[in-house]
């Protein structure tokens, strides 16, 4: 069986001679991620995608069509970034908008991963909350203060509607190798093998030489073992960057926890077949005795303004301690008397300084954005005319590099959820759809 | 000393070919040291205390997992983050740019 995947992230791009050559054998099974935790909390928050829309309908264009024209089913994790209900429906826009613009008929599966604060609190309650951290526990307020929660979806609903035989399937936030892997745990082949096989593939062509996450890879899986071949032949992959894959991101390198189970790489071997490939042997999966599914969930902790700026006088650097306690204390006695002590918070970010230039962000998250403007504007103003003991640069002590000084952020979150919560069913939090386009 | 000869200290960036962090997860922070030799690996993975890590970072030594994965002669180091990524306090929300303490941990 042959499975592609068309790069590590939609809406990274890839070269499109890369997708054509793949395509001139048979591919059983299009792949690609399209969302990750790493940039932080705020997408699942908005709802707004993490990926650029230009970019991912262009990553689409080309994709869709040759997925279709081939029967190829073509199966999208963790739709806008983040995978809530809102980024599903944001994607299916841009697949319905190329389907129209290029006359496409196919049938569209939508996974919903979304799950209801009544979910997660019953499963509290039942003491089916696991932690991933000691220092990340759970309590029903953290819960209840939560803007949304998506569940990580194995590859149970991707199966069931891979057996529907639908063409493409958008999923909400998904495993990033539940895309990869479900097609061969549906035809029965070794779970060891495709979890591994997904794992590596998530990442398209970063597991190749010149690495790439934007370029497109081939896997082939054989009964015993499968092998990894860029699509484009500029890239090979060897032994060593493929088994350094494995490092990448996981915080363990032998065992992979999957929602099914583990996959553990103990006794696995890697062989280089040609310059451009490499063989992978003796993964092996142990299913779990108790099935888990991964919850995210964030919180809106406010509104941000920030105020960027350089400090370039080496007294300054050093009374910039004092500098600060000084602004706070201003802020507090010289603000609105409707701004209470707790309707906001400021740090100043800064970097540099030892030697050189120091920069520092006033950064204020406020209960309102008026709040973390008025606020901003205060610590800001105080600050570029703080006096200090010594005082030369008496004109001010902060080099602006913008008009306006303060700039609006807008809403932020934080993570409230990140635990483990035990299933009966790995389908359990997922709703699905599939619709004729 | 070392039975009369003197022992050269060197960063753990110098013993490196690739020395780089990221999180793993918005919990954790993971850290990847992969060499050009065995003997390299071994020797930093004979001299490395969690000790020393949670010096540097200011985390609780019980916390640090330190694991070699041979297949590629490197060593993988996991712990907590500090600041979850994207919370109030944290500067670093991939966490790709955590790597300078560790790489000036000398062994």
């Amino acid at each position: 069986m042959k499975i592609v995947a068309l790069c590590g992230l939609l809406g990274y791009g890839y070269d499109q001679q890369s997708l054509k050559n793949a395509f001139l054998e048979k591919v059983d099974y299009l792949g690609v991620d399209a969302g990750s935790t790493d940039p932080g909390p705020y997408y699942l928050g908005s709802g707004k995608s993490f990926t650029n829309r230009t970019a991912v309908k262009r990553d689409l264009m080309l994709a869709l069509p040759l997925a279709i024209e081939n029967k190829t089913p073509f199966i999208i994790g963790t739709a806008g970034g983040a995978g809530s209900k809102e980024h599903v429906l944001w994607l299916k826009e841009i697949i319905c908008e190329i389907a129209e613009e290029l006359s496409l008929h196919f049938s569209l599966g939508t996974i919903y991963s979304d799950v209801s604060k009544e979910y997660v609190l019953e499963k509290l309650n039942g003491d089916k909350v696991k932690n991933m951290s000691n220092y990340f526990t759970l309590d029903s307020s953290a819960i209840n203060q939560s803007e949304k929660i998506v569940s990580q979806i194995g590859v149970a609903p991707i199966i069931k509607l891979l057996e529907k035989k639908v063409d493409v399937i958008v999923c909400g936030r998904a495993c990033d190798t539940a895309i990869y892997a479900a097609p061969l745990v549906m035809n029965g082949y070794d779970e060891g093998l495709a979890f591994h096989m997904a794992k590596i593939m998530e990442c398209g062509a970063m597991c190749s030489e010149p690495v790439a996450a934007a370029d497109v890879m081939q896997a082939y899986v054989y009964d015993g073992y499968f092998e990894l071949k860029p699509a484009n032949p500029i890239r090979k992959c060897t032994v060593e960057r493929v088994a350094a894959h494995t490092l990448y991101e996981q915080s363990n390198p032998y065992l992979i926890y999957e929602p099914d189970g583990v996959i553990n790489l103990y006794d696995c071997i890697f062989t280089q077949i040609d310059e451009r490939t490499v063989r992978v042997s003796g993964s092996k999966f142990t299913p779990a005795t108790e099935k888990t599914l991964k919850l995210e969930g964030v919180k809106k902790s406010g509104y941000r303004t920030i105020s960027p700026a350089v400090i370039n006088d080496s007294l300054t650097i050093e009374k910039l301690p004092e500098i600060i306690n000084t602004v706070n204390e201003f802020v507090r006695k010289n603000k609105s008397a409707d701004i209470k002590d707790d309707d906001f918070v400021i740090n100043y970010k800064t970097a540099g300084g030892k030697e050189s230039s120091l920069s520092v962000i006033i950064d204020v998250v406020g209960k309102t954005q008026e709040i973390a403007d008025a606020v901003c504007a205060l610590a800001r103003s105080r600050m570029l005319h703080c006096d200090y003991l010594g005082r030369k640069s008496s004109a001010g002590n902060l080099a602006f590099p913008f008009s306006p000084s303060d700039i609006h952020v807008g809403e932020v979150y934080e993570f409230s959820v990140f635990h483990l919560v035990k299933v009966d069913d790995l389908c359990e939090t997922s709703k699905w759809t599939v619709e004729e386009v | 000393m070392d039975g009369g000869r003197s022992i050269i200290m060197k960063k753990l960036i110098d013993y490196t070919k690739i020395l780089r962090s990221k999180n793993a997860g918005p919990l954790f922070i993971t850290f990847d040291l992969m060499f050009d030799s065995r003997e390299k690996m071994d020797y930093v993975m004979n001299n490395l205390k969690p000790c020393m890590i949670a010096k540097a970072y200011d985390v609780l030594e019980s916390d640090i997992s330190i694991i070699k994965y041979e297949v590629v002669n490197s060593i993988k180091i996991t712990f907590p983050r500090k600041n979850v990524s994207g919370s109030f306090l944290d500067d670093d929300i991939y966490g790709c740019q955590q790597h300078v303490p560790l790489s000036n941990i000398e062994v």
